[in-house]
């Protein structure tokens, strides 16, 4: 600030901070910063006051109670004697899972909706119009109802399953069932599991099952393989076309040999470590065994990615259509396939005109996640905003604590969406 | 519901200053209304009519208060509130007192600060399921998907019930009992679970109750009462004694049909001091001399709101139980006017 007001110190009258245009700004922005220090004061001290009329602290030792409150859907250890601060925990991950599966289903749609709107097709682009407009202009919470209410009240109950003729059945190979449950569908364990696998036998039934349940790390190795193969597929990419710009011919079997070093470590891996099918089954009141994708998380998951998928689908045919035709043109002129045109100078271009608004709309899902409350998904809104609030009665220290995870979350996912949103900007040189 | 909360927590938060320390009583006599927290519905205890009138057990406490700090039983602005929204609203000032089956526990009255008046209800968590199932106890619930009502004590009581007898369950939240009653009855619950008093309410409005059993087990104590803030001793005692008032009048014999004749004078004084021709009870509390004249000629007494809300003669048909007076072997006992 000094350095902005110095001023002519010699003809300084105080009249000059109000109509001198050289120092307005300046005189301005300080009242408006007092003003906003005041409010906060203000604000900070009504807080302080009504808490001690209500004879409450401000104290977040709640966290490292026990929670006594049980959570259906868990993605880590998780029982009513853990505290409510891994019940949160519990619940932000819930919230990260459907926001990821959320994200990326609505990218899909609306990648594939976008581009058929422009179809030549008049019955493909019209069926995407409709699509679009449908799911952009009824509210979020409509579709999240409906969907929950159509999984519960149109599908058949696990008890529906039993007996010598069914009502129900399972679908592929048995494999998967439909339920108004949710959906169960096989599991992948493994019988010679890197460690943390319990392999109990079911001793108080008839046929003893082993109760599947695969360790994290055996998941770690495979990723890291799996990851470790792109690698070096794409080293091999790399190398062959360098070759096809030395000698003008790409080396024969370049690209299975690509397709292998993906596949095979990530298969011998699974091999290796045992790699089983643990299908579901009727067991007692439910289905047992397998996955359960329960009805609260397919519903808010479609509901979501078919919502955001609807304005994905807008931002991605207005970035294509900012591509001026001139381009393709050109791409035609110079002999490029309609494909490699599509790949080397329409997307490029159009991404960048993309990926700015669909920042916005990942941070969208994400949030709007929290509507979860309708359909009673554990996610974060519901453990630590919602049953941890009630029974401490915490309510200023739980928002807070939620109003900051959600911050935190978009302020990451804005991050990694600049860095590539940087990636594919044009390079000004 | 969720901008409830929120807005709760930013009145607690910031802006409704003082609400708590203001007297209750002269803000609801300025304002010429009740506001009074109810649950979102639930039949014979707190559910609009057909003429969208509430009507219920406890409306009927509502109704009761406002008889008698205002002298009319109608200026009662009703507030839904839902397990989770119940406690904000009461904090924060959107209603000036609770009466929606709420568990009196040390944390409610220690912790969460507030200020329990008294029971009106004594009840006990239990377990409903379809006869088809043909479970006949609680104890062979292993593995069952259950209904539950999240922020109440109900599904504290549960995770306990349930760990302590080495079982397992699926809990299936929900936030209101309406939405309870349509996930169990298309089956995504097996079992729905709550106080055993909303259990027989919920039934009476199924299409077939008999299709469906209550478990013989209760697993833990509901005393349901209502709640005010705490440290506005004022208004806690208007409301505890109004409750009080409505024992007292049952075990005294003063009806909604004998209360004026009785107000005329009458040989038995407790009754004349708790109608107000003997001592200043009404203006000691802050109203009128005549306050539980107001209040039994317009709701009745404990055991006329019962059996006309709850009670056998109704759909719902709750027994009387330990809610019956203390000289019928049930736990209710009115503390002496005088
Ligand atoms: N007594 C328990 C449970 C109270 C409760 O959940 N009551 C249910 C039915 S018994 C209710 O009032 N539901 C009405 C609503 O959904 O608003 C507590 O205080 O936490």
């Amino acid at each position: 600030m000094t350095s902005m007001t110095e001023p002519p110190a010699e003809s300084f009258r105080l009249s000059q901070l109000i109509y001198d245009t050289r120092y307005r700004s300046m005189t301005i922005q300080v009242v408006a910063f007092i003003l906003i220090l005041l409010a906060l004061f203000w604000l900070g001290r009504n807080i302080v006051s009504n808490l001690e009329d209500l004879g409450k602290d401000f104290d977040f030792g709640f966290l490292g109670s026990r929670a006594g409150y049980d959570i259906n859907q868990r993605l880590i250890e998780y029982s009513n004697d853990s505290t409510h601060a891994r019940a949160a925990l519990v619940g932000i991950l819930n919230t990260l899972l459907v926001a990821v599966l959320g994200c990326a289903l609505a990218t899909v749609l609306g990648v594939i909706a976008g581009v058929l709107r422009l179809s030549n097709n008049w019955i493909v682009a019209r069926l995407m119009a409709v699509y679009v407009e449908g799911f952009r202009n009824i509210p979020l919470l409509l579709w999240i109802i409906l969907i929950f209410a159509v999984m519960t009240e149109a599908t058949p109950r696990p008890s529906d399953f039993r007996g010598d003729r069914p009502e129900a059945s399972m679908i592929l190979g048995d494999s998967v069932a439909i339920t108004n449950r949710g959906v169960y569908i096989p599991n992948v364990f493994f019988t010679r599991s890197l460690g943390g696998n319990e392999m109990a036998e079911v001793t108080d039934s008839a046929e003893a099952t082993v109760i599947a349940s695969s360790s994290g790390l055996d998941w770690f190795v495979i990723i890291l393989v799996f990851v470790a193969s792109i690698l070096g597929a794409r080293a091999i990419g790399r190398w062959a076309t360098a070759k096809q710009e030395a000698t003008g011919i790409r080396p024969a079997g370049a690209f299975w040999m690509q397709v292998g070093t993906v596949v095979v470590p990530s298969v011998i891996v699974f091999l290796a470590l045992g790699a089983t099918l643990d299908f579901p089954g009727l067991r007692g009141f439910n289905f047992g065994g397998g996955i359960h994708l329960r009805n609260s998380l397919i519903a808010l998951w479609l509901a979501l990615a078919l919502y955001t998928g609807a304005f994905i689908a807008e931002i991605v045919r207005a970035g294509i259509l900012s591509v001026s035709k001139g381009q393709t043109e050109a791409a035609f002129a110079l002999g490029l396939r309609p494909n490699r045109t599509m790949n080397l100078v329409i997307l490029p271009q159009a991404l960048r005109v993309i990926i700015p608004p669909l920042i916005s709309h990942y941070l969208n899902l994400t949030k709007n996640s929290s509507l979860a409350i309708a359909v009673g998904y554990m996610d974060v809104r519901s453990t630590l905003g919602g049953i941890t609030i009630n029974q401490t009665g915490r309510e200023l220290e739980g928002m807070l604590l939620l109003g900051l995870f959600y911050l935190v979350t978009s302020l990451v996912i804005s991050g990694v969406m600049n860095i590539y949103n940087k990636s594919v900007m044009l390079k000004e040189r | 519901m969720k901008k409830s909360v929120f807005l709760g927590t930013i009145a607690v938060a910031g802006l409704a200053a003082g609400a708590v320390s203001a007297q209750t009583l002269d803000e609801v006599q300025a304002r010429g209304e009740l506001n009074c927290g109810v649950s979102t519905g639930l039949a014979g205890f707190s559910a609009p009519d057909s003429d969208g009138e509430w009507q219920g057990f406890d409306v009927a406490v509502c109704r009761a208060v406002a008889a008698a700090a205002l002298g009319d039983p109608s200026a009662v602005n009703f507030v839904p509130t839902t397990g989770q929204t119940r406690f904000t609203a009461l904090a924060s000032g959107e209603v000036d007192m609770l009466a929606r089956n709420t568990t009196w526990t040390f944390t409610r009255d220690v912790d969460l600060r507030f200020e329990f008046v008294g029971i009106n209800y004594y009840d006990g968590q239990g377990f409903m399921i379809p006869r088809e199932l043909g479970v006949t106890s609680a104890m062979e619930l292993d593995g069952a998907t259950v209904c539950i009502q999240t922020g109440t004590t109900t599904e504290l009581n549960l995770a306990d019930f349930f760990a302590s007898n080495n079982m397992d369950y699926e809990p299936v939240p929900v936030e209101t009992n309406a939405e309870a009653q349509q996930q169990y009855l298309a089956g995504a619950c097996d079992v729905y679970t709550t106080d055993s008093s909303g259990l027989a309410a919920t039934r009476a409005t199924f299409e077939d109750p008999s299709a469906h059993v209550i478990m013989p087990e209760i697993i833990s104590k509901e005393p349901l009462g209502p709640v005010v803030r705490h440290g506005d001793n004022e208004w806690g005692d208007l409301v505890r004694w109004v409750l009080v008032g409505l024992i007292a009048a049952e075990e005294l014999g003063v009806t909604s049909d004998n209360v004026m004749e009785l107000a005329e004078g009458t040989n038995n004084p407790s009754i004349e001091r708790m109608l107000g021709n003997e001592g200043e009870f009404g203006p000691i509390l802050g109203i009128d001399q005549d306050w539980m004249v107001n209040v039994i000629s317009s709701v009745g007494n404990y055991g006329e709101i019962f059996e006309e809300n709850i009670g056998e003669d109704t759909p719902i048909g709750l027994a009387r139980g330990l809610n019956a007076q203390w000289t019928d072997g049930g736990l209710l006992y009115a503390w002496p006017f005088r």
